[in-house]
Protein backbone atom coordinates (compact mmCIF):
# COMPACT_ATOMS: atom_id res chain seq x y z
CA UNK A 1 0.00 0.00 0.00
CA UNK A 2 0.92 3.30 -0.95
CA UNK A 3 0.71 6.16 1.94
CA UNK A 4 -0.02 9.88 0.76
CA UNK A 5 3.09 11.76 1.49
CA UNK A 6 2.79 15.38 2.61
CA UNK A 7 5.32 18.05 1.77
CA UNK A 8 7.15 19.62 4.71
CA UNK A 9 9.14 22.60 5.32
CA UNK A 10 11.22 22.79 8.79
CA UNK A 11 13.89 24.33 10.50
CA UNK A 12 16.35 21.86 11.99
CA UNK A 13 19.49 23.48 13.99
CA UNK A 14 18.89 26.58 11.91
CA UNK A 15 18.86 25.10 8.63
CA UNK A 16 15.50 24.92 6.32
CA UNK A 17 14.71 21.23 5.37
CA UNK A 18 12.46 20.16 2.75
CA UNK A 19 10.82 16.97 2.75
CA UNK A 20 7.72 14.59 1.88
CA UNK A 21 7.05 12.08 4.69
CA UNK A 22 4.55 9.89 5.39
CA UNK A 23 1.73 11.31 7.93
CA UNK A 24 2.62 8.79 10.22
CA UNK A 25 6.07 9.37 10.51
CA UNK A 26 7.36 10.66 14.53
CA UNK A 27 9.47 13.26 14.39
CA UNK A 28 12.48 11.48 16.16
CA UNK A 29 12.30 9.02 13.23
CA UNK A 30 12.04 11.35 10.72
CA UNK A 31 15.45 13.66 12.57
CA UNK A 32 17.77 10.12 13.37
CA UNK A 33 16.76 8.48 10.00
CA UNK A 34 16.05 10.72 7.06
CA UNK A 35 18.45 13.92 9.03
CA UNK A 36 20.89 11.49 10.19
CA UNK A 37 20.96 13.71 13.79
CA UNK A 38 21.04 10.44 15.56
CA UNK A 39 22.12 12.82 18.88
CA UNK A 40 17.97 12.42 19.19
CA UNK A 41 18.06 9.25 21.20
CA UNK A 42 14.66 6.46 20.34
CA UNK A 43 13.48 5.32 24.19
CA UNK A 44 10.23 4.52 24.68
CA UNK A 45 8.73 5.68 21.85
CA UNK A 46 5.11 6.32 23.69
CA UNK A 47 5.85 9.77 25.99
CA UNK A 48 7.39 7.92 29.35
CA UNK A 49 11.15 8.34 29.00
CA UNK A 50 12.30 11.32 27.65
CA UNK A 51 15.28 10.64 25.62
CA UNK A 52 13.64 12.07 22.61
CA UNK A 53 13.26 15.41 23.63
CA UNK A 54 14.06 18.41 21.40
CA UNK A 55 13.09 22.21 21.14
CA UNK A 56 9.94 22.81 19.19
CA UNK A 57 10.28 26.40 18.77
CA UNK A 58 12.54 27.01 21.58
CA UNK A 59 10.14 24.68 24.43
CA UNK A 60 11.18 20.85 25.25
CA UNK A 61 8.67 18.15 23.74
CA UNK A 62 9.13 14.50 23.24
CA UNK A 63 9.27 14.45 19.12
CA UNK A 64 8.52 10.57 19.75
CA UNK A 65 4.61 12.17 20.29
CA UNK A 66 4.48 14.08 17.38
CA UNK A 67 4.33 13.35 13.88
CA UNK A 68 6.55 15.17 11.43
CA UNK A 69 3.86 16.95 9.60
CA UNK A 70 3.21 18.54 12.16
CA UNK A 71 6.06 20.19 12.47
CA UNK A 72 5.63 22.07 9.23
CA UNK A 73 6.51 25.55 9.40
CA UNK A 74 7.94 25.30 13.15
CA UNK A 75 11.22 25.30 14.42
CA UNK A 76 13.41 22.46 15.70
CA UNK A 77 16.41 21.85 17.74
CA UNK A 78 17.92 18.82 18.70
CA UNK A 79 21.22 18.21 21.05
CA UNK A 80 23.50 18.87 18.08
CA UNK A 81 21.85 22.25 17.77
CA UNK A 82 22.70 22.80 21.25
CA UNK A 83 26.67 23.01 20.32
CA UNK A 84 28.32 26.48 19.90
CA UNK A 85 28.52 27.56 16.17
CA UNK A 86 31.96 26.23 15.99
CA UNK A 87 31.09 22.35 17.07
CA UNK A 88 32.83 22.87 20.73
CA UNK A 89 30.32 21.74 23.69
CA UNK A 90 27.98 24.65 25.32
CA UNK A 91 29.02 25.90 29.15
CA UNK A 92 25.79 23.05 29.74
CA UNK A 93 27.28 20.18 27.96
CA UNK A 94 30.71 20.66 29.18
CA UNK A 95 29.40 20.79 32.71
CA UNK A 96 27.69 17.80 32.14
CA UNK A 97 31.50 15.96 30.88
CA UNK A 98 32.90 17.68 34.27
CA UNK A 99 30.21 16.86 36.54
CA UNK A 100 30.21 13.12 35.44
CA UNK A 101 26.77 13.70 34.69
CA UNK A 102 26.50 10.67 32.36
CA UNK A 103 27.33 6.94 32.59
CA UNK A 104 25.61 5.73 29.30
CA UNK A 105 24.60 8.44 27.45
CA UNK A 106 21.33 6.89 26.62
CA UNK A 107 19.10 9.71 28.26
CA UNK A 108 22.37 12.55 28.04
CA UNK A 109 20.43 14.09 25.05
CA UNK A 110 16.87 14.10 26.58
CA UNK A 111 18.33 15.66 29.94
CA UNK A 112 20.78 18.43 28.20
CA UNK A 113 17.30 19.38 26.06
CA UNK A 114 15.14 19.39 29.19
CA UNK A 115 18.09 21.19 31.24
CA UNK A 116 18.56 23.96 28.27
CA UNK A 117 15.10 24.54 28.46
CA UNK A 118 15.09 25.61 32.04
CA UNK A 119 17.70 27.71 31.42
CA UNK A 120 16.40 29.89 28.70
CA UNK A 121 13.26 29.93 31.10
CA UNK A 122 15.15 30.75 34.37
CA UNK A 123 18.53 31.25 34.38
CA UNK A 124 18.83 30.79 38.35
CA UNK A 125 17.09 27.67 39.07
CA UNK A 126 16.89 26.52 42.35
CA UNK A 127 17.51 22.39 43.28
CA UNK A 128 14.18 21.63 43.56
CA UNK A 129 13.43 23.39 39.77
CA UNK A 130 16.14 21.37 38.52
CA UNK A 131 15.03 18.40 39.54
CA UNK A 132 11.50 19.52 38.42
CA UNK A 133 13.05 20.01 34.59
CA UNK A 134 14.48 16.61 34.25
CA UNK A 135 11.55 14.56 36.15
CA UNK A 136 9.79 13.56 32.51
CA UNK A 137 13.71 12.18 31.64
CA UNK A 138 14.55 9.09 32.94
CA UNK A 139 17.93 8.04 33.39
CA UNK A 140 18.24 3.89 34.02
CA UNK A 141 22.13 4.27 34.80
CA UNK A 142 20.48 6.65 37.72
CA UNK A 143 22.94 8.76 37.98
CA UNK A 144 20.66 11.53 38.41
CA UNK A 145 22.80 13.25 41.51
CA UNK A 146 25.40 13.98 39.05
CA UNK A 147 22.80 15.49 35.99
CA UNK A 148 21.35 17.77 38.78
CA UNK A 149 25.14 18.86 40.14
CA UNK A 150 25.88 19.14 36.29
CA UNK A 151 23.28 21.81 35.85
CA UNK A 152 24.06 23.85 38.96
CA UNK A 153 27.49 23.94 37.50
CA UNK A 154 26.25 25.32 34.40
CA UNK A 155 23.90 27.84 36.05
CA UNK A 156 27.28 29.11 38.31
CA UNK A 157 29.57 29.23 35.05
CA UNK A 158 26.79 31.25 33.19
CA UNK A 159 26.64 33.90 36.03
CA UNK A 160 30.50 33.91 36.55
CA UNK A 161 30.89 34.89 32.70
CA UNK A 162 28.02 37.79 32.67
CA UNK B 1 7.18 3.52 12.14
CA UNK B 2 4.75 2.71 15.01
CA UNK B 3 1.24 4.02 13.98
CA UNK B 4 -0.80 2.19 11.81
CA UNK B 5 -1.38 4.15 8.52
CA UNK B 6 -3.75 7.13 8.42
CA UNK B 7 -5.08 9.79 6.37
CA UNK B 8 -3.91 13.53 7.50
CA UNK B 9 -5.32 16.64 7.47
CA UNK B 10 -4.55 20.05 9.03
CA UNK B 11 -7.22 22.22 9.57
CA UNK B 12 -7.12 25.82 8.76
CA UNK B 13 -10.03 26.70 10.65
CA UNK B 14 -12.36 25.30 13.18
CA UNK B 15 -15.17 26.07 10.39
CA UNK B 16 -12.73 23.35 8.37
CA UNK B 17 -11.96 20.76 11.25
CA UNK B 18 -15.94 20.78 11.67
CA UNK B 19 -16.35 19.65 7.95
CA UNK B 20 -13.61 17.21 7.85
CA UNK B 21 -15.23 15.76 11.40
CA UNK B 22 -18.51 15.92 9.70
CA UNK B 23 -17.57 14.08 6.06
CA UNK B 24 -14.94 11.39 7.67
CA UNK B 25 -17.42 11.24 10.91
CA UNK B 26 -16.65 8.05 13.15
CA UNK B 27 -13.46 7.03 11.21
CA UNK B 28 -11.66 10.08 12.66
CA UNK B 29 -10.28 11.46 15.55
CA UNK B 30 -9.59 14.57 16.35
CA UNK B 31 -5.76 15.82 16.78
CA UNK B 32 -4.61 17.89 19.19
CA UNK B 33 -1.49 17.76 21.94
CA UNK B 34 -1.47 14.41 20.87
CA UNK B 35 0.00 13.45 24.17
CA UNK B 36 -2.20 10.73 24.64
CA UNK B 37 -3.82 10.02 21.41
CA UNK B 38 0.00 9.18 20.24
CA UNK B 39 0.99 6.61 22.58
CA UNK B 40 -2.57 4.82 22.29
CA UNK B 41 -1.49 5.02 18.50
CA UNK B 42 1.72 4.09 18.52
CA UNK B 43 0.39 0.80 20.66
CA UNK B 44 -2.18 0.57 18.42
CA UNK B 45 -4.75 0.38 20.82
CA UNK B 46 -6.01 3.05 18.37
CA UNK B 47 -6.13 2.98 14.64
CA UNK B 48 -7.91 6.06 13.83
CA UNK B 49 -8.68 6.27 9.81
CA UNK B 50 -8.47 9.63 9.58
CA UNK B 51 -6.11 12.45 11.82
CA UNK B 52 -8.23 16.09 11.79
CA UNK B 53 -4.77 18.25 12.86
CA UNK B 54 -6.23 21.25 15.06
CA UNK B 55 -3.10 22.43 16.03
CA UNK B 56 -2.66 25.05 13.76
CA UNK B 57 -5.82 27.27 14.59
CA UNK B 58 -5.27 29.96 16.27
CA UNK B 59 -9.38 30.54 17.25
CA UNK B 60 -8.38 27.45 19.66
CA UNK B 61 -6.55 29.16 21.47
CA UNK B 62 -6.99 31.76 24.03
CA UNK B 63 -7.62 32.63 27.51
CA UNK B 64 -10.10 35.63 28.27
CA UNK B 65 -12.77 36.00 30.68
CA UNK B 66 -16.07 37.68 31.63
CA UNK B 67 -16.96 38.73 35.17
CA UNK B 68 -18.02 35.24 36.16
CA UNK B 69 -16.43 32.85 33.94
CA UNK B 70 -13.14 32.51 32.71
CA UNK B 71 -13.03 31.25 28.51
CA UNK B 72 -10.64 29.05 28.00
CA UNK B 73 -9.45 27.68 24.16
CA UNK B 74 -9.50 24.21 23.77
CA UNK B 75 -5.99 23.84 21.79
CA UNK B 76 -4.77 26.27 24.75
CA UNK B 77 -1.65 24.60 25.90
CA UNK B 78 -1.66 23.36 29.42
CA UNK B 79 2.32 25.60 29.36
CA UNK B 80 0.18 28.93 28.29
CA UNK B 81 -2.70 27.95 30.86
CA UNK B 82 -0.39 27.66 34.09
CA UNK B 83 1.90 30.45 33.35
CA UNK B 84 -1.09 32.92 32.92
CA UNK B 85 -1.36 34.88 36.45
CA UNK B 86 -4.48 36.58 35.68
CA UNK B 87 -6.11 33.49 35.08
CA UNK B 88 -4.47 31.76 37.92
CA UNK B 89 -6.21 34.75 40.75
CA UNK B 90 -9.51 33.56 39.00
CA UNK B 91 -9.49 29.88 38.59
CA UNK B 92 -6.89 29.04 41.34
CA UNK B 93 -7.74 25.27 41.22
CA UNK B 94 -6.52 25.02 37.35
CA UNK B 95 -2.77 25.97 38.29
CA UNK B 96 -2.92 23.82 41.41
CA UNK B 97 -4.34 21.00 38.66
CA UNK B 98 -1.64 21.72 36.27
CA UNK B 99 1.61 21.24 39.19
CA UNK B 100 0.08 17.67 39.06
CA UNK B 101 0.09 16.99 34.70
CA UNK B 102 2.83 15.16 33.42
CA UNK B 103 6.38 16.78 32.98
CA UNK B 104 7.48 19.98 31.36
CA UNK B 105 7.86 18.52 27.62
CA UNK B 106 4.24 17.39 27.75
CA UNK B 107 2.34 20.31 29.58
CA UNK B 108 4.00 22.28 26.41
CA UNK B 109 2.55 20.07 23.90
CA UNK B 110 -0.51 18.88 26.02
CA UNK B 111 -3.79 20.85 25.23
CA UNK B 112 -6.49 21.82 28.11
CA UNK B 113 -9.25 20.91 25.56
CA UNK B 114 -7.11 17.36 24.39
CA UNK B 115 -6.98 16.25 28.81
CA UNK B 116 -10.78 17.21 29.15
CA UNK B 117 -12.00 14.81 25.86
CA UNK B 118 -8.95 11.82 26.32
CA UNK B 119 -11.51 11.32 29.76
CA UNK B 120 -9.29 9.41 31.99
CA UNK B 121 -10.62 9.05 35.00
CA UNK B 122 -7.34 9.74 36.92
CA UNK B 123 -6.72 12.76 35.38
CA UNK B 124 -6.19 15.92 37.25
CA UNK B 125 -8.20 18.60 34.22
CA UNK B 126 -11.29 16.37 34.27
CA UNK B 127 -11.55 16.44 38.04
CA UNK B 128 -10.92 19.98 38.18
CA UNK B 129 -13.39 20.80 35.39
CA UNK B 130 -16.37 18.34 37.38
CA UNK B 131 -15.74 20.17 40.71
CA UNK B 132 -15.98 23.63 39.44
CA UNK B 133 -18.72 23.02 37.04
CA UNK B 134 -16.85 23.88 34.08
CA UNK B 135 -19.23 23.89 30.83
CA UNK B 136 -17.76 22.87 27.71
CA UNK B 137 -18.99 24.27 24.47
CA UNK B 138 -19.08 21.95 21.26
CA UNK B 139 -19.06 22.31 18.35
CA UNK B 140 -20.34 20.22 14.82
CA UNK B 141 -20.91 21.56 11.39
CA UNK B 142 -24.34 21.70 12.74
CA UNK B 143 -24.45 24.21 15.14
CA UNK B 144 -23.06 24.27 18.83
CA UNK B 145 -24.11 23.36 22.45
CA UNK B 146 -22.88 23.16 25.97
CA UNK B 147 -22.74 20.68 28.60
CA UNK B 148 -21.86 20.61 32.06
CA UNK B 149 -19.06 18.45 33.19
CA UNK B 150 -21.31 16.30 35.10
CA UNK B 151 -22.93 15.48 31.40
CA UNK B 152 -19.09 16.02 29.53
CA UNK B 153 -18.53 12.56 30.97
CA UNK B 154 -19.64 9.26 30.68
CA UNK B 155 -17.12 6.58 31.27
CA UNK B 156 -13.15 5.99 31.43
CA UNK B 157 -12.04 7.76 28.07
CA UNK B 158 -15.77 8.25 27.32
CA UNK B 159 -17.57 11.77 26.97
CA UNK B 160 -20.57 13.02 25.21
CA UNK B 161 -18.94 14.32 22.40
CA UNK B 162 -20.45 13.17 19.14
CA UNK B 163 -18.02 12.13 16.25
CA UNK B 164 -18.71 15.06 14.33
CA UNK B 165 -18.18 17.64 17.51
CA UNK B 166 -15.04 19.39 18.13
CA UNK B 167 -14.21 20.75 21.60
CA UNK B 168 -14.20 24.11 20.94
CA UNK B 169 -13.95 26.38 24.57
CA UNK B 170 -14.52 25.26 28.24
CA UNK B 171 -16.17 27.43 30.69
CA UNK B 172 -14.60 27.98 33.99
CA UNK B 173 -16.57 29.39 36.47
CA UNK B 174 -15.04 32.26 38.45
CA UNK B 175 -16.27 32.35 42.22
CA UNK B 176 -16.66 35.94 43.61
CA UNK B 177 -16.41 35.73 47.07
CA UNK B 178 -13.53 37.95 48.36
CA UNK B 179 -12.23 34.70 51.12
CA UNK B 180 -12.36 31.51 48.44
CA UNK B 181 -9.61 28.61 48.66
CA UNK B 182 -8.69 26.04 46.44
CA UNK B 183 -6.38 22.97 47.03
CA UNK B 184 -5.85 19.97 44.63
CA UNK B 185 -3.77 16.89 45.81
CA UNK B 186 -3.03 13.31 44.67
CA UNK B 187 -1.05 9.93 45.56
CA UNK B 188 0.84 8.62 42.15
CA UNK B 189 3.64 6.19 42.26
CA UNK B 190 6.02 8.76 40.63
CA UNK B 191 5.47 12.45 40.13
CA UNK B 192 3.60 12.87 36.98
CA UNK B 193 2.47 9.40 36.75
CA UNK B 194 -1.27 8.77 37.10
CA UNK B 195 -3.03 9.51 40.13
CA UNK B 196 -4.12 6.59 42.26
CA UNK B 197 -6.29 8.96 43.82
CA UNK B 198 -6.62 12.88 43.61
CA UNK B 199 -8.31 14.62 45.31
CA UNK B 200 -9.91 18.91 44.73
CA UNK B 201 -11.75 21.54 47.07
CA UNK B 202 -12.56 24.75 46.41
CA UNK B 203 -14.64 27.16 50.17
CA UNK B 204 -15.65 29.88 50.09
CA UNK B 205 -16.07 31.60 53.57
CA UNK B 206 -18.13 34.28 55.50
CA UNK B 207 -16.48 37.21 57.64
CA UNK B 208 -17.17 35.26 60.68
CA UNK B 209 -14.83 32.46 58.91
CA UNK B 210 -18.58 30.05 58.20
CA UNK B 211 -18.47 28.53 55.02
CA UNK B 212 -20.95 29.72 52.23
CA UNK B 213 -20.22 27.49 49.41
CA UNK B 214 -18.04 24.29 48.93
CA UNK B 215 -17.19 21.97 46.17
CA UNK B 216 -14.85 18.83 46.43
CA UNK B 217 -14.40 16.33 44.40
CA UNK B 218 -12.03 12.59 42.94
CA UNK B 219 -10.69 11.50 40.13
CA UNK B 220 -9.29 8.15 39.99
CA UNK B 221 -11.66 6.80 42.16
CA UNK B 222 -14.20 5.74 39.34
CA UNK B 223 -14.71 5.53 35.93
CA UNK B 224 -15.44 9.49 35.52
CA UNK B 225 -14.07 12.39 38.17
CA UNK B 226 -16.04 12.52 41.06
CA UNK B 227 -18.22 15.50 42.94
CA UNK B 228 -20.45 15.44 46.33
CA UNK B 229 -22.66 18.41 45.85
CA UNK B 230 -25.14 16.69 48.61
CA UNK B 231 -21.76 16.01 51.30
CA UNK B 232 -20.34 20.06 50.11
CA UNK B 233 -24.01 21.31 50.78
CA UNK B 234 -23.85 19.84 54.65
CA UNK B 235 -20.53 21.90 55.06
CA UNK B 236 -21.84 25.29 54.55
CA UNK B 237 -22.50 26.67 57.52
CA UNK B 238 -20.16 25.12 59.80
CA UNK B 239 -16.75 26.76 60.34
CA UNK B 240 -15.33 23.77 58.44
CA UNK B 241 -13.92 22.60 61.73
CA UNK B 242 -11.47 19.64 61.48
CA UNK B 243 -14.63 17.93 62.74
CA UNK B 244 -16.94 18.47 60.43
CA UNK B 245 -14.07 17.75 57.54
CA UNK B 246 -13.81 14.59 58.41
CA UNK B 247 -17.56 13.46 58.82
CA UNK B 248 -17.54 14.52 55.10
CA UNK B 249 -14.14 13.04 53.87
CA UNK B 250 -15.70 9.31 55.88
CA UNK B 251 -18.74 9.96 53.83
CA UNK B 252 -16.69 10.13 50.47
CA UNK B 253 -14.91 7.22 51.21
CA UNK B 254 -18.34 5.49 52.23
CA UNK B 255 -19.95 6.69 48.64
CA UNK B 256 -16.73 5.75 46.89
CA UNK B 257 -16.35 2.04 44.95
CA UNK B 258 -13.07 2.79 43.63
CA UNK B 259 -11.42 -0.43 41.60
CA UNK B 260 -8.47 -2.19 41.99
CA UNK B 261 -5.67 -3.20 39.77
CA UNK B 262 -1.81 -3.99 40.13
CA UNK B 263 -1.05 -0.53 42.09
CA UNK B 264 -3.88 -0.35 44.21
CA UNK B 265 -6.55 -2.13 46.13
CA UNK B 266 -10.09 -1.27 46.61
CA UNK B 267 -9.30 -0.66 50.07
CA UNK B 268 -6.55 1.34 49.82
CA UNK B 269 -8.27 3.53 47.02
CA UNK B 270 -11.23 4.23 49.89
CA UNK B 271 -8.58 5.25 52.39
CA UNK B 272 -6.94 7.49 49.97
CA UNK B 273 -10.47 8.65 49.16
CA UNK B 274 -10.88 9.78 52.38
CA UNK B 275 -7.55 10.91 53.48
CA UNK B 276 -7.05 13.06 50.73
CA UNK B 277 -10.35 14.89 50.78
CA UNK B 278 -9.93 15.81 54.24
CA UNK B 279 -6.29 17.64 52.85
CA UNK B 280 -7.54 19.20 50.38
CA UNK B 281 -10.56 20.56 52.45
CA UNK B 282 -8.57 21.68 55.08
CA UNK B 283 -6.03 23.03 53.05
CA UNK B 284 -8.44 24.95 50.73
CA UNK B 285 -9.64 26.18 54.06
CA UNK B 286 -6.62 27.66 55.39
CA UNK B 287 -6.20 29.31 52.27
CA UNK B 288 -9.37 30.52 52.29
CA UNK B 289 -8.78 32.17 55.81
CA UNK B 290 -5.61 33.94 54.41
CA UNK B 291 -7.90 36.18 52.17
Amino acid sequence: MSETLHAVSIEVNGKRREAQVPARLSLVDWLRDELRLTGTHVGCEHGICGACSVMLDGEPVRSCLMYTVQANGHRVTTVEGLARPDGSLSVLQDSFCETHGLQCGYCTSGMLIAAQGLLNANPNPTEEQIRDAIGGNLCRCTGYQQIVEAVELAVKRLRETK
Amino acid sequence: MKSAPFEYARAASLAEACDLLARHGGDAKLLAGGQSLVPMMAMRLLRPAFLVDINEIAALKFVSGEKDVARVGACTRQCVVDRDEALAARVPLLRQALAWVGHVQTRNRGTVGGSLAHADPSAELPLAARVLGAKMVLRSSKGSRTLEAEKFFTGPMSTAVRPDECLEEIHWPVWSEKRAGSAFTEIAIRHGDFAMVAAAAQVALDADGRCTRAAFGLGGAAGTPLAFPKIAARLVGTKLEDKAIEDAASDVSKETDPGADLHATKEYRRHLARVLAGRVLRDAREKAKLQ
